[in-house]
Parts: structure tokens; C-alpha cells; sequence
């Protein structure tokens, strides 16, 4: 008998635009590379805020820098946040960023460099993160129900046992809350070659299927073919992906199409790092395979839990977004179990169904959104990794 | 039923995946179909590593390989009843 989680609810912050966070970082937000020390200086001065850097951010044009201004406007702007203090090298850039966070009505302000130095720009800017946390520090949670929760999920270093255990774990959970009414997000555009057709059926409209198919082709074309020279067969699948026993892509996509469940459909599909805009619902973002990126990605998008499962052992994390890592490979929970949350090992030894294991990770949701520190987080694991399309000017 | 060693997604299926430590050569594993939880008895050629894949039906060169009901590659060389299926006898047909 399935538990029943229709009047779950999680302590959390409201934030001011309405969206629920699960965490109350106060973020020191680079709009750029040569921002980065100034940011990890003022993140030094105040505790309790936590400083962003990345390697991105000047000379970009065109596509990829919308993709860049994105990307960092929907970090500041996710519910995780409770205030942001940017700082970029010259100020019209950085008011592009703190105009774009400031939709949300969170706190937000902009300090840039140029004709200060980073001496007086961190003096300034450490002033108001101190004051941000003071404020973020008291701010209270409340009951929020579960509905309110978008969730996000990427599997990596996946093997077989992934697609037999931790693919359909996440698969049943989303079965179960994406009728609750909660947002999901599942993507990998190149890793779903090989069950496309099946992706593509798994759409809720035909609208969605269209735009579904568009993204992947133009991945295979522009990306993936545009730029092969050698056999993929060592990137896709990883080295990893193969010792764990995947041999070619489409066993490895359609493994990690076990994570969409057997019911959900999917009612859009989405650029990298966009926001839904359909409703509540489960949504597919174009996004690279590779783990630090997608769930960056993810979490710009508004996306406050990620579920990952893995098989061989994937470490990731996120520095905003609490990172819940699920596997059922014995090998892996015998020598690395620091890492996984959720232990789905007795799917395989059929000790547990599917729907059981389903359970065991909406507790785990649960208990991570009332304040439990994931794997990732205890370890330390902040990956914040920037997709780029192209070369800067 | 005891533990199983060998866990296959469909009866189309024609290899199944090991889901243990330490499988050795002569083994006859307890397999289960997933799908329905029916079982049957396979005995394994080789050492299989834990995931890794196992004929369910003779396999020749050309032949397509299914698992979840659905084609995940071609074979590019032979492999009998209980034999590994891998990269050395498996190829994507995608690049």
C-alpha cells in the first residue's frame, strides 16, 4: 500500500513573489570572472553568505550571452535565495543582473569596479551583505504544501542498475507529485539518443512533442556531429558509464528515460536555464549530460530540490540547490556511501518495489526541505558550472 | 525465493543484467523477468562484473540487441547462451 502524501507539507521560506525556497542563502554573485575575488573577499567578511564564482562573463555575444545573463539572474532569482548582492566589473552589465533579480522583489544590489578598485568595492559591498544576512537570518518558514515544491532531476555516472533502481525510484516519485501539482524538470538532450521516439511519445501535446524533437535534432546536428571527430563511443557513454556495464547510447537513454515514470507527460519543452511558464506541471529543459552543468542549469530555471540518481557514483552538488543522490548499485553503497541519500539496493535483491522506493525518496524530499543537509552539502559540494555555447569575442 | 543474480526488464529481452558482486564462471543464476516477476535458470560462461550484461538467447554478428523491450545496438561478434554481451561484442547503431 502506497503512503499518501496529498496533505504533505514542508517547513520552507514563501518568498516575496509567492515561490517557496527550501534554503536562505544570502548569495555575493559574480557577473563575471574578474569579479570573482572581489565577491570571495566580501563572502570572507560576512558569514553566512556564500560567494558564487564561475568563469564566465565578458566579451560574450548573442546567444550565449543571453544564455550567461540567464543562467546568473536565475540563480539570484531562485527561491533558495533570500537576498543577493552582485558585483561585475563595469556597472551597466551588473544592472542588467541585480534588474533582473529584482523581479522577484527579493533584496538585491549591484556594486561594480570600475573607478574603485576592489578594496572600496568590497568595503561597500560587505556593508550591505552584512546587512542582508542580519535580515535573511531572522526570516521565519511555514507550512507550505508539497505542491509548492519544483523539482528537478539528472542522473549521473548511471550504469545499468540505474535504469533497473534509481531511474524509476524518481520516475514513481513523479508519478506520484506531479499530480500534487508540483513543477518538474528532466533534460540530458543528448543522452536521450536512442529513445527519442519514446521521449517524443511521452509529450503531453503535440506542441511539446514538436518543440521536444527540435531541440534534440538540432543538438545531434550542431553539437554532437557538427564536432565529432572520432567515435563517440568513449564520451557517450562515459569511461564510467561503461565499467558499470552500458555499452552503447541507447541503453544508457533509455535507462535515463525511466526517470520521467510511467504515467507523466511532459507539457513543454524549454531552453537551458528557462522558466516554466506553462502551469505546474513536468517540463524538459535542453541541457547538456554533463552533471555540474545541468544541475546549474536545473537551478536557474527556479528548481529548489534536485534527485540524481547514480550507479557508479556520481559526487556532484549544487551550491544553491540541495543535490538528493539515490543509487541501488551494492558496490557503490559498500564503498562510497558518504555520498548517497537514499539507498534503493533492496530494489534489486527484490526486497523493495519500485513503489516503495518511491516512497523512500518523497520522505527524503520532505526531510530535506524542512532543513536536512544532503550528502552533498555536508561534503561541501558547490558545483556551479556555466554552460558555454560558443567562443567569447 | 533467494536473491537474484541476473535481472532481466522484458521477455523480449535478450540479455539480462548481473546484479551482483562477485558472479563466477558456472554459476546458475536465479534470474527474474522484471516486467512480472516470473524467474528462470541461466547458467553464466564467464566472471560478469556487477552490471554488466548476459546473453539470453545465442547472439550473432548483425544480430540486434534488445533490453526494455527495445533496440539498444548490433552485435559485432558472437556470444552464446550465458555469455558476457559488452563492448567488445556490442556497438551503438547511432555513431
Amino acid at each position: 500500500m502506497a503512503l499518501d502524501f496529498s496533505n504533505a507539507t514542508v517547513k520552507a521560506w514563501r518568498r516575496e513573489n509567492g515561490r517557496v525556497g527550501v534554503r536562505n542563502h544570502v548569495l555575493i554573485l559574480p557577473v563575471d570572472d574578474i569579479s570573482n575575488a572581489a565577491c570571495e573577499a566580501v563572502s570572507n567578511n560576512v558569514k553566512g553568505t556564500m560567494a558564487l564564482p564561475h568563469a564566465y562573463g565578458r566579451l560574450q555575444f548573442g546567444e550565449d550571452l543571453e544564455l550567461h545573463f540567464r543562467t546568473i539572474i536565475g540563480t539570484g532569482a531562485n527561491p533558495n535565495v533570500a537576498a543577493v548582492v552582485v558585483i561585475g566589473i563595469e556597472p551597466e552589465w551588473t544592472k542588467v543582473i541585480v534588474d533582473g533579480i529584482a523581479k522577484t522583489g527579493k533584496p538585491v544590489t549591484g556594486f561594480s569596479i570600475e573607478q574603485k578598485g576592489d578594496f572600496e568595492t568590497i568595503r561597500a559591498a560587505s556593508w550591505k551583505a552584512k546587512e542582508y544576512v542580519h535580515w535573511a537570518s531572522e526570516l521565519q518558514k511555514e507550512d507550505c504544501p508539497i505542491s509548492d515544491l519544483w523539482i528537478s532531476t539528472k542522473c549521473g555516472e548511471s550504469d545499468t542498475t540505474t535504469g533497473l533502481s534509481s531511474c524509476p525510484t524518481v520516475g514513481n516519485m513523479y508519478d506520484k507529485l506531479l499530480p500534487q501539482g508540483i513543477y518538474g524538470c528532466f533534460g540530458e538532450t543528448s543522452e536521450i539518443t536512442g529513445a527519442e521516439h519514446i521521449c517524443e511519445k511521452r509529450a503531453a501535446t503535440p506542441e511539446a512533442a514538436a518543440k521536444f524533437k527540435a531541440i534534440w535534432q538540432a543538438y545531434t546536428d550542431d553539437v554532437i556531429f557538427a564536432h565529432q571527430t572520432d567515435d563517440l563511443s568513449d564520451s557517450q557513454p562515459t569511461k564510467g558509464n561503461i565499467l558499470g556495464g552500458l555499452t552503447t547510447i541507447e541503453e544508457k537513454a533509455l535507462g535515463n528515460l525511466e526517470k520521467i515514470g510511467r504515467t507523466s507527460t511532459y507539457i513543454d519543452a524549454m531552453g537551458p536555464a528557462e522558466a516554466p511558464s506553462k502551469g505546474p506541471g513536468l517540463y524538459f529543459m535542453d541541457s547538456s549530460s554533463a552533471a555540474a552543468e545541468c544541475v546549474t542549469l536545473m537551478a536557474a530555471g527556479g528548481y529548489v530540490i534536485h534527485t540524481f540518481p547514480t550507479g557508479q557514483g556520481n559526487v556532484v552538488g549544487n551550491p544553491i540547490v540541495p543535490v538528493i543522490k539515490i543509487s541501488g548499485n551494492p558496490r557503490t553503497l559498500r564503498t562510497m556511501s558518504e555520498h548517497i541519500d537514499v539507498d534503493v539496493t533492496g530494489v534489486l535483491t527484490r526486497e523493495k518495489t519500485i513503489d516503495q522506493a518511491g516512497d523512500s525518496l518523497i520522505e527524503m524530499i520532505i526531510r530535506t526541505a524542512n532543513g536536512r543537509l544532503t550528502c552533498a552539502e555536508a561534503l561541501g559540494h558547490r558545483e556551479f558550472s556555466m554552460t558555454k555555447l560558443y567562443r567569447s569575442a | 525465493m533467494s536473491i537474484p543474480q541476473l535481472l532481466v526488464h522484458d521477455h523480449e529481452d535478450n540479455v539480462g543484467v548481473v546484479v551482483v558482486e562477485n558472479l563466477k564462471a558456472g554459476t546458475e543464476m536465479i534470474c527474474v523477468v522484471t516486467h512480472d516477476n516470473s524467474d528462470f535458470r541461466l547458467v553464466a560462461n564467464a566472471d560478469i562484473p556487477i552490471g554488466h550484461k548476459v546473453a539470453l538467447k545465442p547472439l550473432k554478428a548483425g544480430d540486434t540487441v534488445t533490453k526494455y523491450g527495445e533496440d539498444i545496438g548490433r552485435m559485432v561478434g558472437d556470444a552464446g547462451i550465458g555469455d558476457h554481451v559488452h563492448t567488445h561484442n556490442c556497438k551503438t547503431k547511432r555513431w
